[in-house]
């Protein structure tokens, strides 16, 4: 891209709102970005090139009548297609809801327009989020951008994709158990999970319920906080979302670290690849340059995070998952009763790793094995909250790796569920705490591959972990 | 692959047959290798001592959310009878209802 | 929990030794405007699947927020079935059905919303109240082909989901229950209650409350027995007629060496029978955890208060207020029935206007079945008539010619109607000489009745009532004769 055209959220939103660009040229620049590169790398389920003009077109006309089309006046934006968009199909990249379209919008979504946002496509992931790699997707791969026989992450891996590719300026993932993080650290892009509940789930389809957050893909630190304050906030369809209004991130991105605890975790569990330990080293060093006191802290349960995230999250998804049952919407596979449809259409429909953690999360909620593995799993979240609390005492915010390791092939992790698993070591404890987390791009690792850091904070201290973030993104080894 | 009693080829067979998933035996056999060997790795919490320990099913400590009893725009009918498997005059249509709870 | 069993009013129910032992599951709906957990109207009767959302129809994203009239009128009814209201969560019983949406219907399960109650029923015995708590209801399916619109032999259904999501509350009574009886009063109690407090209009006809029975037998003394549960009973008799009828069925079985299976059965009104539906053993299991998607429900103690002191006078209450008055016993016919049409204030508002509440009781249950609750005969009209009664200037029988005036004309001066009938009170001089009359003209009907042949009596009465042209009255006439006899 050519460095006179705005290509931040935030440049081309000031651009289009005073003028000085139109949202229809913003938009075709990314849609021929698309129309080169997107064969290579598979981002998208559906480009919505049509309904994106549209759209630009009346933020356009807003403009030039003086109307003011919000903060994300122009900007394309991806959505992971697990998020309900009205009269557009939404996949969850999966055979049993292949062409639905809901009718309704998710929450995000009314906000991402009302804001003035162009929704460009809904984006690729691992079918119905549950996935490290988006390889689980029923329609194909994405792949990396920096390597196409590399995997992008996942599961949130085509709106991560579409980010590093340049088709968005921006987009929308999800984080269950760190599928917008690890995909950011993969794609080298700037991924956040917000505070549980501070983005409203309505709309977004289920994965795990407690768990479950919508968050931004952004090139850079400015550009993630922006799009969280336009989505942010206390929904009235959403019994789960916070009772506040939207985040407050923006005003406090430069207010650097000085002074600011930052904690090292010192029994964090091993996995990490060499490349990937240095560079966080590195991103300590640059913070305590900054002024930042490190500290280190216990977190002793953080280990355990991994045996609870997976019993409870495919407990939930058993759960939430047998609506798909071919009799309201989505695939149906005919068959003499009831009972045989059911059988016949979610066989069908579903894709192994799907049925794997359907299966899984049955039995943990069965009769004679919900205390042994779903309600012991529910303590140990507790003990890792405690744990987590204990060490918000001492430090204000953590840093870990986002991903053990940098991008992997294609193929190498598909033949061995628990060893894609182990991707969501780092990211998992903060899904079941409902705190805060973001990865942050902090120079290259192995073969040249980008390197994600991770910021923890408490619940709701977005700003103190955004302020971090953009530390270290000011400080990155380039 | 570790092979481990954890969980038997019939308690499998069973929880399949709850979420309403049939499986070849092949399938049957890997699933439970599988299942078995994420049962091992997720073993490492037995040994915590959980005593007096609360579960938690929440993140956030928030009680008491509701609504006012006020009726809001319902859904298009046709626009969601478009999208269906199946319907018939304005309603669902399925195969009998056979072998299923009442 | 204490039963109270009255010796004379209880009936008891045995058969051959066994006795019942019954607890019934009552499961009402709310009389909310919207459903229990989104904003689509809770209607009855509207073109099918015209009053849906995302959540009633459990659509990918959808999430459920709780409606706070419900959780009042959960409470309200709660309180009025002396329940504690506690701390409660929201449950998910997991299990596919086409009418189930989510293929989960959100419940409560280990902590419902209100325990350890109790109703007492009229006259008779106390039955607990385990639990009542908030579920959502389910759609509505339609067989098509095959007989009778059963599922059997059906060649496919039809799903509305109109109904789905509207709020119940799903009431446990404790097996305290002995008699088909008493589960009957149970019932019409039960039903008083939640219609008083305005929580639903209970209607069994209309499914708005739908009763399931768990019935099982002992002999005296002896442990529980295997129970199964009974559905499909749609109206109050039918409760009896089941119960009656399965509590025989398992006696007849465990007379005969055989063991009762526990499972779910279907009481068929047409055959008087109920028959297998499907096994306990063969059921699903729920895997119930708590609902992700819904907080704590928590009411405190303010609200709680509010409530309680929101509650209308019961019709336990109503009645014994009415008994007290009339001098009747609480359980007494005329107590029930005028208390179940809400006419009881008006007993009480003619004994205010000075008239006998005993009196007015006994007209207000003959002639006011079509008055509803709010009688056009004014309160001191019925007062002076009664009072005219009580003063024996009227007997029975012509108060009730000239209350028949009063309430065709919608009131009236009960002397000026009496008098335009010509009705005036006897005195009992004039009585006691029409007596003396009819017993010296017929000396053998006296002889007969004074050697105990109480028929002959009548004779002596239709002479007096002749010679009075009817306007004696009759009891003071027998009084008179009694009198004689015996002097």
């Amino acid at each position: 891209m050519s460095d006179e055209f705005p290509t931040s959220a935030m440049d081309i939103a000031w651009n289009v709102r005073n003028n000085v660009t139109s949202a229809a040229d913003v938009l075709e620049r990314h849609l021929s970005t698309i129309d080169e590169r997107e064969g290579d790398i598979h981002a998208f389920n559906l480009v919505l090139a049509d309904e994106a003009r549209t759209r630009a077109a009346e933020i356009d006309e807003a403009v030039s009548v003086g109307r003011d089309p919000g903060p994300l006046a122009g900007v394309p934006i991806a959505l992971k297609d697990n998020m309900c968009t009205r009269g557009i199909p939404t996949t969850c990249s999966s055979k049993i809801l292949d062409g639905w379209r809901p009718p309704y919008d998710a929450t995000v979504v009314t906000k991402l327009r009302d804001a003035g946002a162009v929704v460009i496509g809904k984006t690729n992931l691992d079918e119905f989020a549950m996935g490290s790699s988006t390889e689980n997707s029923a329609f194909g791969a994405t792949r990396n951008p920096h390597d196409t026989t590399r995997v992008p992450g996942g599961s949130s891996g085509g709106s991560a994709a579409a980010v590093a590719a340049g088709f968005a300026a921006v987009s929308l993932g999800s984080d269950t158990g760190g599928s917008i993080r690890q995909p950011a650290a993969l794609c080298g892009v700037v991924g956040v999970k917000p505070t549980y509940g501070a983005v409203s789930r309505y709309g977004l389809v289920a994965f795990a319920s407690s768990l479950d957050q919508i968050g931004p893909f952004a090139h850079d630190v400015g550009d993630a906080a922006l799009v969280l304050e336009a989505i942010s906030g206390h929904d009235a369809m959403d019994s789960t979302s916070i009772r506040q209004g939207p985040l407050d991130i923006s005003r406090q991105l430069m207010m650097g670290v000085a002074g600011l605890r930052v904690g090292r975790i010192t029994d964090l569990p091993e996995g990490a690849s060499p490349d990937v330990a240095a560079r966080l080293e590195e991103a300590f060093d640059a913070l305590r340059n900054a002024g930042a006191e490190i500290v280190d802290v216990d977190v002793p349960a953080f280990g355990y995070g991994l045996t609870a995230y997976y019993l409870i999250a495919p407990a939930e998804a058993s759960s939430n998952l047998a609506r798909y049952d071919g009799v309201r919407f989505g695939h149906r596979v005919e068959a003499p009763d009831t009972n045989a449809m059911y059988m016949a259409t979610r066989t069908d429909g579903f894709g192994a790793e799907v049925k794997r953690r359907i299966m899984l999360g049955t039995y943990a909620l069965s009769a004679g094995y919900y205390d042994a593995y779903y309600g012991r799993a529910l303590k140990v979240r507790r003990r890792i909250a405690a744990d987590f609390a204990a060490a918000y005492e001492q430090a204000d915010v953590l840093l870990t790796p986002a991903s053990p390791t940098v991008a992997f092939h294609l193929g190498d992790k598909t033949s061995d569920p628990m060893s894609m698993y182990l991707c969501d070591t780092y990211t998992i404890p903060s899904n079941l705490t409902g705190d805060p987390g973001m990865s942050v791009p902090f120079g290259t690792g192995d073969d040249g591959l980008p390197v994600g850091v991770q910021v923890l904070a408490p619940a709701l201290q977005e700003a103190r972990m955004f302020r971090t973030a953009a530390e270290l993104e000011r400080s990155a080894p380039r | 692959m570790v092979v481990s009693d954890r969980i038997t080829p019939e308690a499998v067979a069973k929880v399949a047959k709850l979420a309403r998933l049939s499986l070849s035996d092949a399938q049957l056999d890997q699933a439970t290798h599988q299942l078995s060997d994420m049962l091992d790795h997720f073993a490492d919490i037995d040994a915590l001592d959980l005593d007096g320990v609360e579960p938690m099913t929440h993140p956030t400590p928030i009680a008491n959310v509701m609504r006012e009893d006020i009726e809001m725009d319902c859904l298009d009918r046709d626009e969601v009878l478009a999208v269906a498997p199946a319907a018939e005059d304005g309603r669902f249509r399925v195969p009998p209802i056979v072998g299923l709870e009442d | 929990m204490t039963e109270t069993i009255s010796d004379t009013n209880v009936e008891t129910w045995t058969l051959r030794g066994y006795e019942m032992v019954v607890g019934l599951e009552v499961h009402v709906e709310l009389a909310t405007r919207t459903k229990l957990f989104s904003a689509s109207p809770n209607r009855f009767g509207d073109e099918p699947n015209t009053n849906i959302d995302p959540v009633t129809l459990g659509l990918p994203g959808a999430l459920p927020v709780l409606n706070r009239q419900a959780v009042e009128l959960a409470m309200r009814l709660g309180l009025a079935l002396n329940c504690t209201v506690q701390r409660s969560t929201f449950a998910r019983k997991n299990y596919f059905y086409p009418d189930m949406p989510k293929a989960y219907q959100i419940s409560q399960y280990d902590e419902p919303i209100c325990i350890d109650g109790w109703l007492d029923l009229p006259g008779s015995i106390r039955v607990g109240i385990e639990r009542a708590h908030l579920e959502e209801d389910t759609g509505k399916s339609t067989h098509i082909g095959g007989s009778g619109g059963r599922i059997h032999g059906s060649d496919f259904s039809l799903i509305d989901f109109n109904r789905a999501g509207v709020p119940l509350v799903e009431i446990v009574s404790r097996p305290d229950i002995r008699t088909p009886e008493q589960a009957k009063a149970y019932v019409s109690e039960l039903r008083a209650i939640l219609v008083a407090v305005g929580a639903s209009d209970a209607k069994m006809e209309e499914g708005s409350m739908r009763v399931d029975a768990n019935v099982s037998v002992r002999l005296p003394g002896a442990d529980l027995g295997t129970r199964c549960e009974i559905k499909n009973v749609n109206s109050i008799r039918s409760v009896g007629r089941a119960i009656d009828y399965e509590a025989q069925r398992q006696v007849g079985m465990l007379e005969a060496g055989e063991s009762i299976r526990q499972e779910t059965r279907h009481w068929d009104e047409n055959d008087g029978r109920t028959h297998t539906l499907r096994s306990k053993e063969d059921a699903d299991d729920y895997r119930y955890f708590q609902e992700p998607d819904l907080v704590v429900v928590d009411p405190d103690p303010e609200w709680i208060e509010r409530v309680r002191a929101g509650l209308p006078v019961l019709p336990a209450a109503r009645r014994a207020q009415l008994a007290a008055a009339t001098g009747q016993p609480a359980d007494a016919e005329a107590i029930l029935v005028v208390t179940d049409r809400d006419q009881d204030a008006y007993v009480l508002t003619v004994a205010e206007a000075g008239g006998d509440a005993a009196r007015a009781l006994v007209h207000v249950k003959e002639a006011f079945a079509e008055q509803g609750e709010r009688p056009a005969v004014p309160a001191a009209d019925l007062a002076r008539l009664t009072r005219l009664e009580v003063d024996g200037k009227l007997t029975a029988t012509q108060a009730k010619q000239v209350l028949a005036e009063i309430v065709a004309a919608g009131g009236g001066d009960a002397e000026a109607i009496a008098a335009a009938k010509g009705f005036e009170a006897m005195d009992t001089s004039e009585l006691e000489a029409m007596v003396d009359a009819a017993i010296d003209a017929q000396p053998d009907a006296w002889a007969k009745f004074c050697a105990g042949e109480g028929k002959a009596m009548g004779a002596l009465v239709g002479a007096v009532m002749k010679a009075s042209k009817g306007q004696a009255d009759g009891k003071a006439v027998t009084a008179l004769l009694e009198r004689r006899r015996t002097a």
